[in-house]
């Protein structure tokens, strides 16, 4: 059972999951997801094991369908595992063990800007004079602050990703855990919302798990990057990212080191991209 | 002087009325249509009875209809009569509209309830509510129990219905989002359930009024000495068609009123759909 071709894919993360000392944030050992289904259990995660770093920022792709957005959702409690186990290390007491910036519209229709970005400090009882210093603060990072009484509706794509983002910070966090939260921008917008988010997240130095399907967003901004493979999701490989921070996101693009590291990447990933296509059956 | 004052003053109201270009002109023109097609038929009313070709005797004049409107109104008994029968609603709306907004909050947020729920509302949903008058008569008597009571089952249908299936609209996004940043049940309730089924919960508070108003002249006129319903039931009985007429009125007057006060409602509490 053991020596399934996933053999070679738990190597490559032999040394991601090298018992690491204390620095080590989040470990997810022997991780397995299964859903029922009418033709029977779908294998969604099988044996993920890896490990992230404390203060890192851990990218996760693959192609669609490898059960990426299934790890965040177990990542954020949201989903129980089938078997296997995360460990998390405790934070700091009295601060929320994750935050999520989710892929679809998540922020309330029914509430303004400034009403969405204080949702986490109001769920936890936060003091409303440290929320209106708080909730003020990153709205000016994210440059919503003229837009504060505005309601999501209002809004452009961009600015309802930009309010995420704010909740997602200003609860302040121990990991941020973010589910493509650029793939519906236009390539404009999303290259501004990853300066940006580069910027609030140089600066508050969190663990960030950041799951895409988009090879040159994971180079743009982590430090390690798990590549995964589809139908069911294992893992392909762990890749560092050897560029140094801060950085700035157009720069760092017109870089050969950068196109040579895209380009290894996407060479690994276009077996799984053909293969997911051949696995893929009409729903 | 104060002429040319006048003046002024009136091209720069001039001014503003064009500034707000076509939209303004095309409202305007919507209005006189609106205003102008019920004076329209009131006149062709009037005429048609007059020269003897409606009978008076079932459609009596709108002139004469206004005169008895103002003597109801001066002998008191119009405004005693429609305050009675709006504390019915009010009460009645209260009564049945809360514990149905409660249960739709419930029934759409824990499905174990929805599911143990559902089939009760199912089965009694389609008696017609006036059917069960003589039963609430029987157990709340002539006054004004049975009348709130009644008002109360018509409201709380609507309410209840819309209010769960306006829980079950909301995309499950934000209950994950609401897991996610550590709401409780308190919480998820006021923050997610009831703004999110708002604007459901709004249209069957309007049903409810409709079908309340309804009910309310109906148990008026069996079981009543007050109300609205009963002044028309009693004007049958006397024949004092006008009287009917006028009761006619004023129910629909309230029925527009509430409309408004409905959809003033609507833009505080729904600002995130209504400023669309």
């Amino acid at each position: 059972m053991a020596e399934t071709p996933g053999r070679t894919l738990q190597e490559a993360t032999e040394e991601g999951t090298g018992q690491g000392g204390q620095d080590r944030k989040i470990q997810v050992d022997n991780l397995t997801k299964q859903f029922r289904t009418k033709e029977g259990p779908l294998t969604a995660l099988d044996r993920l094991s890896f490990g992230v770093e404390k203060g890192k920022f851990f990218m996760v792709v693959g192609p669609s369908g490898c059960g990426k957005s299934t790890l965040l959702r177990l990542l954020a409690g949201l989903e129980e595992p089938s078997s296997g186990s995360i460990r998390v290390a405790p934070g700091p007491p009295g601060k929320p063990a994750n935050s999520m910036v989710f892929q679809q519209e998540s922020i309330f229709p029914w509430m303004n800007v400034w009403d969405n970005a204080a949702y986490g400090l109001r769920m936890r009882g936060v003091p409303k004079r440290e929320i209106r210093e708080v909730v003020g603060e990153y709205l000016e990072k994210t440059g919503l602050t003229r837009f504060a009484r505005a309601y999501p509706h209002q809004l452009s794509g961009g600015m309802k990703q930009r309010v995420a983002l704010a909740r997602a910070f200003a609860n302040d966090p121990d990991i941020m855990l973010m589910d493509e939260p650029f793939s519906s921008l236009d390539e404009q917008n999303k290259t501004l919302l990853q300066e940006e988010l580069l910027r609030i997240w140089d600066e508050s130095a969190k663990t960030v798990l950041f799951i895409t399907h988009s090879v040159d967003e994971a180079v743009t901004l982590g430090d390690q990057i798990l590549l995964m493979t589809a139908n069911p999701g294992r893992i392909k490989a762990l890749i560092d990212v050897p560029f140094e921070r801060p950085r700035s996101v157009m720069e760092l693009r017109a870089r050969p080191e950068y196109g040579s590291l895209v380009y290894q990447i996407w060479e690994s990933l276009r077996e799984e991209v053909e293969q997911a296509r051949q696995k893929e059956v009409p729903r | 002087m104060s002429e040319a004052g006048e003046r002024v003053q009136g091209g720069g109201l001039g001014r503003r009325r064009t500034r707000r270009g076509a939209a303004g002109g095309e409202h305007a023109r919507d209005l006189a249509f609106a205003v102008l097609s019920p004076l329209a038929l009131l006149a062709v009313w009037e005429i048609t009875v007059r020269v003897g070709v409606l009978d008076e005797r079932f459609f009596p004049a709108p002139t004469s209809i206004v005169s008895t409107l103002v003597e109801t109104i001066e002998s008191g008994e119009l405004l005693a009569n429609t305050g009675i029968s709006l504390r019915r609603m009010f009460l009645g709306m209260l009564v049945g509209g809360t514990p149905a907004l409660l249960l739709g909050l419930v029934m759409g947020l824990y499905r174990p309830i929805r599911v143990a729920v559902d089939p009760l509302i199912a089965a009694t949903y389609p008696i017609p509510k006036s059917a069960i008058l003589p039963l609430l008569l029987l157990i709340f008597g002539l006054g004004e129990g049975s009348k709130i009571a009644m008002v109360a089952i018509g409201v709380f249908f609507p309410v209840a219905i819309n209010t769960t299936a306006g829980v079950l609209e909301i995309d499950r996004i934000y209950h994950d989002v609401g897991k996610n940043y550590g709401a409780g049940r308190w919480q998820t309730f006021r923050t997610i359930a009831l703004p999110g089924a708002m604007p459901l919960i709004l249209t069957g508070v309007r049903l409810g009024f409709g079908i309340g108003l309804i009910l309310i002249v109906i148990a008026e006129m069996v079981g009543a000495k007050s109300g609205l319903g009963y002044m028309i039931w009693n004007a049958w009985q006397i024949f004092q068609v006008e009287v009917m007429y006028v009761g006619l009125i004023v129910i629909s007057v309230i029925g527009v009123l509430f409309t408004l006060v409905l959809s003033e409602l609507e833009r505080l509490l729904v600002p995130w759909r209504t400023a669309r």
